[in-house]
Parts: C-alpha cells; structure tokens; sequence
C-alpha cells in the first residue's frame, strides 16, 4: 500500500485514489482539421514507459480532485507530486539494473 | 423536497427507535442515526475575497480553509471537502432557506450553494470501541495524535464513500454517508462491533 500525498488533503492510503494514466496529452484544438491517424494517436496511443512515467491521479474518495503525478513504473516509487497546470519536473531517469550507484 | 409527512430516514425500515435505549450499559459501541440532518452543498473559490466575505456573512462565521477542518456556528456545521467545496450541516432539517439566503448573497460570484438533505444521512458513532471499529475498514489513521477532536476526513469505511468528522469533544464520530450505502453501512458496523457489544441510542 502507497501513502500518497494528496497536493489537497495531505496524506492518504492508495485506495483512495484513481490512476487515469499518462498525463500531459493536450486535446487537438481543431479536431476536424486532423487526420484519422493523428487522432487515432491522440485516443489511443501511449508512451508506456519503463522507468519514469508522467501520470494523471485523482482523489476519488477523497476531494474528488485530480492532480499529476511521477511515477517510476518498475519500483512505483512515486518522485514528484504536482498540480494540473504545472509544468513537469525536471528528474532525472531512474538508473537500471546494473548499472551501479 | 419531499413533504414532511412522507418523509423517511434512509434507516427508517431499521425501526432504530424500538431498538433506543437511554443508558447503553457495557457496550462498546454506541450507534445512532442523526436522520434528516440538513445539508448545503458550497462551492466557491477560496482565494475570493468577495465570496469568502458573503459566505462569512451569511452563516455568521467564516469558512475553514485548511484541509480537514471543521468551522460550526451555533445551527451550521460547515465541513472542508476540498479546496473549492463545502458542506454545511445544519440544524434544524430546513436546509433550503439556508442554500436560498446563500445563493442570493452569492449572486454575481462564480459560486453556488445546493440542498443536499436527503442525499446522505448520518450514522453516529461512539462508545469506548468506536475507534477501534471504525479503524477495521478506514484506511485513514485514526488515532489521536493524527485524527484529533474537530477532524474531518471524507474516505472510505468498508469500502462506502464517507465524510468522518470527531466531534469537538471527542465524544463522537459522525459519518455522512449517500443514502444507499447506509444501510450497508450501518450493518457493517454493527457486525464489526460485535465483538464488543453494540446498543443503539436515540439521535
Ligand atoms: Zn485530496
């Protein structure tokens, strides 16, 4: 189980939240003008990183607010907390196995 | 709003009355239903001046800004839910004059204020066990030192969506629970008190 704090409420057990996946995909302005591939890359296609993953969270049992969160998807260790609107953080990529300290 | 007369509590087919006693003995826990307890829906921006003064001039008191904080005047309990949203308690049931006074002080602003009444009722819950059940299905840490007298928290309780505030005094916890998780909820905690004892007092 994660503690995860909520940038709202503080504190909260994972169960409270919601994990909506990669975050930072900004909605074409003028979807009429785009081609089916382009938005077909928009719906459906992800990065699905190994390693640092830039995410959309949501406090769903909690204040129902959604905020950004940076995530290492092979250790879930969880590296910056931030509001929507705010600019991603600059981190650096996890090291992989092996490569030492 | 329904009448008066057709009113019922979400956990009026309990019969809670018939179960009430004055003195709950050696129980653990102690359970209430608190039915038909007003509530006002708030939403607004907390860094507006202008709403803040209305809201503050209406109820009487200002809203509390911190999160899980609890503000209460002498009929309305207003509860932190987030960093833009309310939710008043009041006392008596008549919820709309409230909302009604607070829409039209409101007018102008982006802000709103919504009966919510029957939306939710209210389980209390108290006895020298109460902790100690509620921690069975909470995720929150209730203990003292994290969850002090005056909190409120909205998470989950057995897996329902709760809004749990400790009175001032300690001396009860209050959840505000949907309608249709209530009664769910209410014989969750009285299979979770078991163990204890459990009696049912009158609101
Ligand atoms: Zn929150």
């Amino acid at each position: 189980m994660l503690l995860i704090e909520c940038p709202f409420c503080g504190p909260r057990a994972e169960v409270e939240f919601r994990c909506s996946g990669e975050g930072h995909i900004a909605r074409p302005e003028t979807p009429e003008n785009i081609s089916d591939e382009a938005w077909a890359d928009y719906v459906y296609m992800r990065t699905n990183p190994k390693g640092l993953h830039f995410e959309r969270w949501m406090h769903q049992h909690g204040c129902r607010r959604w905020f950004c969160v940076a995530r290492d998807t092979v250790t879930h260790k969880i590296r910056a907390i931030y509001k929507l609107g705010e600019a991603k953080p600059a981190l650096d990529e996890p090291k992989t196995e092996g490569e030492g300290a | 709003m329904p009448e008066r007369y057709l009113r019922q509590s979400a956990l009026a087919h309990l019969g809670l009355e018939s179960r009430a006693v004055d003195d709950p003995g050696d129980a653990g826990l102690v359970l209430c239903e608190r039915a038909h307890l007003g509530k006002v829906g708030l939403r607004g921006d907390a860094g507006d001046k202008g709403f803040l003064d209305a809201v503050a001039k209406e109820l009487g008191f200002a809203l509390p800004l911190r999160p899980n904080t609890v503000a209460a005047g002498e009929d309305v309990t207003a509860f932190w839910l987030g960093p833009n949203e309310w939710l008043l308690a009041v006392i008596p049931y008549e919820g709309t004059p409230l909302a009604e006074d607070l829409d039209k002080a409101l007018t102008g602003l982006h802000a709103g204020a919504t009966v919510l009444t029957d939306s939710r009722t209210v389980i209390g819950v108290s006895g020298p066990a109460a902790r100690d059940v509620l921690a069975k299905g909470c995720p929150l840490d209730l203990h003292p030192s994290a969850f002090p007298s005056g909190s409120c928290a909205q998470s989950l309780l057995a897996k329902a969506d709760v809004l749990i505030y400790l009175h001032e005094d300690g001396g009860r916890f209050d959840l505000y629970v949907p309608r249709s998780y209530a009664d769910y909820l209410w014989r969750w905690l009285e299979d979770a008190g078991a163990e204890y004892g459990v009696a049912v007092s009158g609101d």
